[in-house]
């Protein structure tokens, strides 16, 4: 049962075959037998999912079921959900349970979704591994000594250790795609300001975005349907339509025209991952789409524009927890100052500080012009080579990550080789443009990635175009447990 | 580019987060292996290039000037870690 993608729960539930209550039960009970090899879960929500489970298997029997009745899924422990701990991965919000439920909750609350529990993270979102969390490293179901990315990391772990069949994420600079690429799950960031961050612990606002990690494309636009949308609480929120992002799963993509950035398949990148990507390439030919070789000049410079403005954006954000309204305070506090420095110094993790200090240094009197101002210019000369490019072709593919999953500890103490991780994501964020990753093949037992980039508000095309490589290729349905069974989790 | 330990007290500081006399020869280092990373945005010439916001160029949306939340102030002061009579506690700021 836990083997089942979304869309056959969803018909599984309606065909009487199953209940709600007994997938919801089955895997809550594989949770707790097996998420001690990956420390994918933060919390799991037992009674609450149970109660769920009942209330939806209820509406189906009545014939009143929204579209995802029934169907378990886990949120990222970034989206705020009433009375249930929302820690953020961080010892500064371990206490934190909100008084209420993010609009991404509320919608897939409301679609009649079950939450299983709450997914393990880097620590405010501030990672590519997983290990800057407050509640320890996530292991990748692939092999349990290598990280699953970051910073999605326990969503996309949930994914591929059969857990959950999808999962809420956010992708600030690769969030979701790297961990999607590392874990053999497919993840998609959608357009900037298509699903609302009210009630998403902020870390760089004018980059994170929230999206859905689940097995394949056509279970991603079922989540993304009930996910996306316009929301007055959101500033930043698209004022768009609603959209049915499954509509065109099955359209041809015979005309398609694929833009191949030859900046993407340069120095660093791992020559396995690069074939592989270029095989995937290969049967999109095969579906009849034409491959072009196009240019994003600015590609170098996705990277240091990016570690200027996330972490100027965090200092501010971050800001907020200065231990008086919620979350940790430090013992016995001598006046405001120590209160405010030591519960800072102690509640936040080494990598969140190093942040928040860059991101103070570029804010600081004196620099503002020379590093944020400088970053944001930077940042349209990196949109520009993308609207120049998406006049010539319809999507642009290349690989997620320049790698396939490293060793867990391999580079925690070199946080800028770790930044170099996303050096194909960060672009897509700093423009705003959605992008996927998709399954497309294995080197030495552990999952590639494809990297599709679309033009703006283009998701239900990638979609398609994603879906219809997965009717001709068997990727995304390899499991980690079919080659290699850490802690007997096959069954 | 190094950053001397003498800036990283004053980001500290500016930043309200207390760093261990231990740890800070190490927090230098790391935050110059990041400026230096960025630094590389130093030799690009963008004069003319407005700098970049939205994505889309959206503006912030303004709304009717309406009640529209609830009073929850009991649930909100739960969360603090010390709270009386309807207020924060903090430690004496007046003498």
């Amino acid at each position: 049962m836990h083997q089942l993608t979304i869309a056959e729960i969803i018909r599984g539930l309606r065909d009487k075959q199953f209940s709600s209550a007994e997938i919801t039960r089955h895997l809550l009970d594989r949770i707790q037998q097996l998420d001690g090899h990956y420390n994918s879960f933060i919390t799991v929500t037992e009674e609450q999912a149970l109660e769920q489970a009942a209330a939806a298997d209820r509406r189906l029997a009545a014939g009143e079921a929204p579209a995802l009745c029934g169907v378990p899924i886990a949120h990222k422990d970034l989206f705020c959900t009433r009375g249930v701990r929302t820690s953020c991965g961080s010892k500064m919000l371990d206490n934190f349970a909100p008084p209420y439920d993010a609009t991404v909750v509320e919608k897939l609350n409301a679609a009649g979704s079950v939450t299983l529990g709450k997914t393990n993270m880097d620590e405010f979102a501030m990672g590519s591994s997983n290990e800057t969390s407050y509640y320890g490293p996530v292991k990748n179901p692939w092999n349990v000594d290598c990280v699953p990315g970051g910073s999605s990391g326990g969503s996309a772990a949930a994914v591929a250790a059969q857990l959950v069949p999808g999962a809420t994420a956010t992708d600030t600079g690769g969030s979701i795609r790297q961990p999607a690429a590392l874990t053999n799950t497919t993840g998609l960031k959608p357009t900037y300001g298509r699903v609302s961050r009210w009630g998403m612990i902020a870390f760089a606002s004018s980059l994170d975005q929230g999206g859905p990690i689940a097995r394949n494309a056509e279970d991603c636009a079922y989540l993304l349907s009930a996910m996306a949308g316009h929301d007055g609480k959101d500033s930043t929120s698209l004022n768009r339509p609603a959209e049915d992002y499954t509509r065109s799963l099955n359209d041809s993509i015979a005309d398609l025209k694929i833009g191949v950035p030859k900046e993407y398949f340069g120095e660093g990148l791992n020559a396995d991952v690069a074939a592989r990507v270029e095989t995937a390439l290969k049967a999109f030919e095969a579906l009849g789409a034409k491959l072009v070789e196009i240019s994003l000049p600015h590609t170098d410079l996705a990277v240091p524009a990016y570690y200027v403005i996330a972490p100027a954006e965090a200092s501010a954000n971050l800001s907020r927890f200065d231990g008086v309204r919620y979350g940790y305070r430090c013992a016995d506090p001598k006046d405001l100052r120590d209160l405010y420095m030591r519960s800072r110094g102690e509640g936040f993790g080494e990598e969140v500080q190093r942040r928040i200090l860059v991101g103070t240094y570029a804010l600081s009197a004196g620099y503002y012009d020379a590093y944020y101002n400088k970053a944001q210019q930077v940042r349209r000369l990196i949109k520009q080579d993308f609207v120049q490019a998406f006049e010539k072709v319809d999507v642009i593919m290349g690989p997620t990550s320049p790698n396939p999953a490293f060793a867990i500890g391999a580079k925690k103490a070199d946080p800028v080789a770790m930044y170099l991780e996303d050096i194909y994501t960060i672009a897509a964020n700093l423009a705003g443009l959605p992008a996927m990753s998709l399954p497309c093949g294995l080197v030495n037992n552990l999952p590639v990635g494809l990297q599709i980039i679309g033009n703006y508000l283009c998701e239900a095309r990638m979609l398609n175009i994603a879906h219809q490589y997965q009717q001709v290729t068997d990727w995304h349905t390899a499991s980690a447990f079919s080659i290699e069974t850490a802690g007997g989790a096959g069954e | 580019m190094a950053v001397d330990t003498q800036t990283v007290e004053k980001l500290a500081e500016l930043a309200r987060i207390a760093i261990s006399a231990e740890t800070i020869d190490e927090v230098s280092n790391r935050l110059g292996d990041v400026l230096q990373l960025v630094d590389q945005l130093q030799a690009v010439h963008t004069e003319g290039v407005a700098p970049m916001a939205h994505p889309l160029d959206e503006v912030q949306v303004l709304r009717a000037d309406e009640v529209t939340e609830p009073n929850r102030r009991e649930e909100f002061l739960a969360l603090a870690p010390q709270s009386e009579a309807g207020l924060y506690l903090v430690p004496k700021v007046i003498d």
